[in-house]
C-alpha cells in the first residue's frame, strides 16, 4: 500500500475562503437582502482573514505533490486576494443599486473564483491545474452577465462563455497530448520524462510542438494575448466594471501562474541548447510583441474608458511576457513584480471608472471633462494610476517595466525590449489623453461625487501601493525573487 | 475481448457513424434532428471507449452525455416552442474560412502525429480498471475531485442567478 500525505493544514486558507463564500450567500439570503453594505464588508473581512491564514499556513507539499504551497503560489495568492478585495471594495455602489436581488451571489461568486485561482496557483500537476482554471473562469462567466437586463452585459457573458469553453477545450487537448507523451500529469515528472524520451529516441517529433502550441493558445485566450484577444474589449466593456477589473488582474494573474507552472517548470527543458529546436520561447516572444503593438495602437482610438483600459491591459500582458520568455530567475521575478504593480494601478483605475459610472452612468472618456474641478481627489487618483500604467517614474509601473526590460536584455531579447520602449511612448499618448480631459477641458463642475468609504479604502490602497512600492520596491522585489528561486533557473 | 480483426472492424464502423452523425449535427436544419444525431454520435464514442477497454469511461459517457446532457437538450428544444419545428440556418458567411481552418488543423495534427515518437506502455492494462480509477480518485486525485464539486456548486449558483425571473 502506498503512503499518502494529506497535509490538510496547507489548504486551510482555500477551505476557509470556500466556506466563507457560502457564509456570505447564506447571510445575504437570511438578512432578506436588506443590508446593502454589510454583505460587502463581510466579503472583504473574509478575504482579509484568508490573507492572515495564508501567512500562517504555507510552505510544503500536500496531496501527493498535487498541492504545492510554495513561495510562488503564496506570492500570486496575495495578488488574487488583493484584486478580489479591491474589486469587492469598489462594488458597493452597484450593490446598493443595480444588483439588489443578488448581492450575496455576486460576492460569493467572486470568492469562488478567487478560491479557484488559489488552487490553480498551487497546483503542480495538470489535472488539478485544469480544475483550478475551470473554477476560476466559470463564476466569471456568470459575473460578466450579471446585469441581466442589459444587452451588453449579457453579450459579454455569452462571448466570454463561448471563448472560455473553446479555449478550455484547446488547452485540454494540448494537456492530454502532453500526458500522452510523458505518461504522467505531474509537472516535475513531465520534465524528467520528456528529457528521457528525447535522449533515448533522439527526437520527439512535431506532435509535441502541436501540444505546446495548443497549450500556448489555450492559456493565451485566458490572458487575452494577441492574436487571441478579440473577445477582451467586448467582454470588458459589457461586464460590470468591478468584474472587468477583476478579470483584467485576477484572472490574468491566474493565467500567468498557469503559464509559469507549465512552461517554465514542466517544459523548461526546451529552452536548453540540446532541445532548442522545440523552443516555445520564440512563439511567446512574437505574441508578446504583437500584443504590445496591437494593444497600444488600438487603445489610441478608443472613446470608452473601459475599452481603452481593455486594450491597455492587452498591451500590459505583452510587457509582462517579456519577463516570462527571458526564462531566468530575474525574468520570473519581474513577471511577479509587474503583476503586483499592475494590481494596484489597474484595480485603482477601474475603481475610479466604477465610481464615476455609478454616479453619471457613463463610461465614455469625453464625460470625464472637467472632473478635476468637481472631484479633485478622484481625478488625482486616476492620474496617478494612469501614470503608473504608463511607467512614469517614480511610480510602481516604472519600476515594474524597468525590471521586465532588464530581464529581457539579460536574456538577449533586444528587439523585444526596444519594441516595448517604443510602444510605451505610444501608450503615454492615450493615458495622458484621459488626464488632459480631466484637467484641461471644461465640463460641468457642479457634479457631486460621494465616494463610498469602501471605495475610498480601495483608492487609498491603490495610491499607496503605486507610490510606496514605486519608490521603495525592495520588499516586493525580494519576495518575487524568492518566489522565482523555486524554479532553480540561471 | 474480441479478436484483433473484429475489434478493428468495429472501430472503423463506429468511427464512420461518429463522423457522419457529427456532420449531420452541424448541418441539418431541424434542430431536433441535430440533437438526435448528437445522441447517436456520443453513443458511438462510448463504443470506442469500450474497444479501448476503458469500461468506466464508456459508462460515464453513456450516463452523462447520452443520458443527462442530450436528454436535457432535447427537453429544452421541445419546451421552447420557438425552436421546436423551425428551420434554422447552421452556417454563416464564414463557412469557407472555417472549412479551411478545420482542414488545415486536421492535416497538421494528422501529419505531426505520424512523425511522433510515442511513449508505449508494455505492461497489460489492469484487470479491473474501474476499481483502480475509483481508488485513485479517492487517494491520489482526491483534491481535484473535491474541487470539481466546488466548480459544480459555483455553476449551479450561477445558473440559478441567471435563469431566475426577477421580481419588479
Amino acid at each position: 500500500m502506498e503512503t499518502f500525505d494529506y497535509n490538510l493544514k496547507l489548504i486551510i486558507p482555500e477551505m476557509f475562503l470556500f466556506v466563507w463564500a457560502l457564509v456570505v450567500i447564506v447571510f445575504d439570503i437570511s438578512s432578506k437582502r436588506r443590508n446593502s453594505d454589510s454583505v460587502g464588508y463581510l466579503t472583504m473581512a473574509g478575504l482579509a482573514i484568508t490573507a492572515v491564514l495564508l501567512y500562517n499556513f504555507h510552505g510544503g507539499i500536500s496531496f501527493n505533490n498535487m498541492f504545492s504551497s510554495d513561495i510562488l503560489a503564496l506570492f500570486f495568492k496575495v495578488i488574487f486576494l488583493g484584486s478580489a478585495f479591491m474589486a469587492v471594495g469598489s462594488s458597493f455602489g452597484l450593490a446598493s443599486d443595480k444588483i439588489k436581488n443578488h448581492r450575496g451571489e455576486y460576492y460569493g461568486l467572486i470568492l469562488f473564483s478567487t478560491v479557484g485561482m488559489m488552487f490553480l496557483s498551487s497546483s503542480n500537476e495538470l489535472i488539478s491545474l485544469y480544475v483550478g482554471l475551470e473554477l476560476t473562469t466559470i463564476p466569471l462567466f456568470v459575473l460578466a452577465a450579471f446585469y441581466k437586463d442589459k444587452k451588453t452585459s449579457v453579450e459579454a457573458g455569452m462571448k466570454y462563455l463561448i471563448v472560455g469553453a473553446f479555449s478550455s477545450a484547446v488547452l485540454l487537448y494540448g494537456l492530454s497530448l502532453l500526458y500522452g507523451f510523458t505518461g504522467t500529469t505531474d509537472l516535475t515528472m513531465i520534465k524528467i520524462n520528456l528529457s528521457l524520451l528525447f535522449l533515448s529516441a533522439g527526437k520527439i517529433g512535431p506532435g509535441l510542438i502541436l501540444a505546446i502550441v495548443m497549450i500556448i493558445a489555450g492559456i493565451s485566450f485566458k490572458l487575452a494575448l494577441v492574436p487571441f484577444h478579440m473577445w477582451a474589449p467586448d467582454v470588458y466593456q459589457g461586464a460590470p466594471t468591478p468584474i472587468t477589473a477583476f478579470l483584467s488582474v485576477g484572472s490574468k494573474a491566474a493565467g500567468v501562474v498557469a503559464f509559469a507552472r507549465i512552461f517554465v517548470h514542466g517544459l523548461i527543458a526546451f529552452v536548453d541548447p540540446v532541445m532548442k529546436p522545440l523552443d516555445w520561447g520564440i512563439i511567446v516572444a512574437v505574441m508578446a510583441a504583437a500584443a504590445m503593438v496591437v494593444g497600444n495602437i488600438t487603445a489610441l482610438r478608443q472613446h470608452n474608458i473601459k475599452r481603452m483600459l481593455a486594450y491597455s491591459s492587452i498591451a500590459q500582458v505583452g510587457y509582462l511576457m517579456i519577463g516570462m520568455v527571458a526564462v531566468s530567475e530575474l525574468g520570473i521575478a519581474s513577471v511577479g513584480f509587474y503583476m503586483f504593480m499592475y494590481l494596484f494601478a489597474n484595480m485603482g483605475a477601474f475603481a475610479v471608472a466604477t465610481i464615476f459610472e455609478d454616479k453619471t452612468g457613463s463610461s465614455s472618456i469625453s464625460s470625464y471633462k472637467g472632473l478635476s474641478k468637481s472631484a479633485p481627489a478622484l481625478s488625482a487618483c486616476m492620474a496617478i494610476f494612469l501614470l503608473s500604467l504608463t511607467g512614469i517614474p517614480p511610480l510602481g509601473g516604472f519600476a515594474a517595466k524597468y525590471i521586465v526590460f532588464a530581464a529581457g536584455i539579460q536574456a538577449g531579447y533586444y528587439w523585444l525590449v526596444i519594441l516595448g520602449l517604443l510602444t510605451s511612448v505610444v501608450a503615454l499618448y492615450y493615458y495622458a489623453n484621459v488626464i488632459k480631459t480631466m484637467y484641461f477641458s471644461d465640463g460641468n463642475s457642479d457634479l457631486k461625487i460621494n465616494i463610498h468609504p469602501a471605495a475610498r479604502l480601495v483608492l487609498v490602497i491603490g495610491v499607496i501601493g503605486v507610490i510606496i512600492f514605486g519608490i521603495y520596491p525592495e520588499p516586493i522585489l525580494n519576495f518575487a525573487m524568492e518566489s522565482a528561486a523555486l524554479f532553480a533557473l540561471p | 475481448m474480441f479478436g484483433v480483426e473484429v475489434s478493428q472492424l468495429f472501430f472503423y464502423l463506429l468511427s464512420f457513424i461518429i463522423i457522419v452523425s457529427a456532420i449531420y449535427v452541424v448541418s441539418l436544419r431541424n434542430i431536433f434532428h441535430c440533437a438526435l444525431f448528437l445522441v447517436l454520435c456520443l453513443f458511438s464514442v462510448a463504443g470506442i471507449y469500450i474497444l479501448l477497454e476503458a469500461e468506466f469511461l464508456a459508462a460515464v459517457q453513456v450516463l452523462i452525455y447520452v443520458g443527462a446532457v442530450s436528454i436535457l437538450m432535447i427537453f429544452a428544444i421541445m419546451l421552447t416552442s420557438r425552436l421546436a419545428n423551425k428551420k434554422i440556418m447552421q452556417s454563416n458567411d464564414n463557412v469557407t474560412v472555417a472549412i479551411f481552418v478545420c482542414a488545415g488543423f486536421l492535416l497538421t495534427s494528422l501529419g505531426s502525429f505520424g512523425y511522433t515518437v510515442w511513449k508505449v506502455v508494455d505492461s497489460p492494462l489492469p484487470e479491473n480498471n474501474t476499481l483502480t480509477i475509483g481508488k485513485l480518485l479517492m487517494t491520489d486525485y482526491v483534491l481535484p475531485f473535491e474541487v470539481v464539486s466546488i466548480v459544480l456548486l459555483a455553476a449551479m449558483i450561477g445558473a440559478i442567478v441567471l435563469a431566475r425571473r426577477e421580481k419588479i
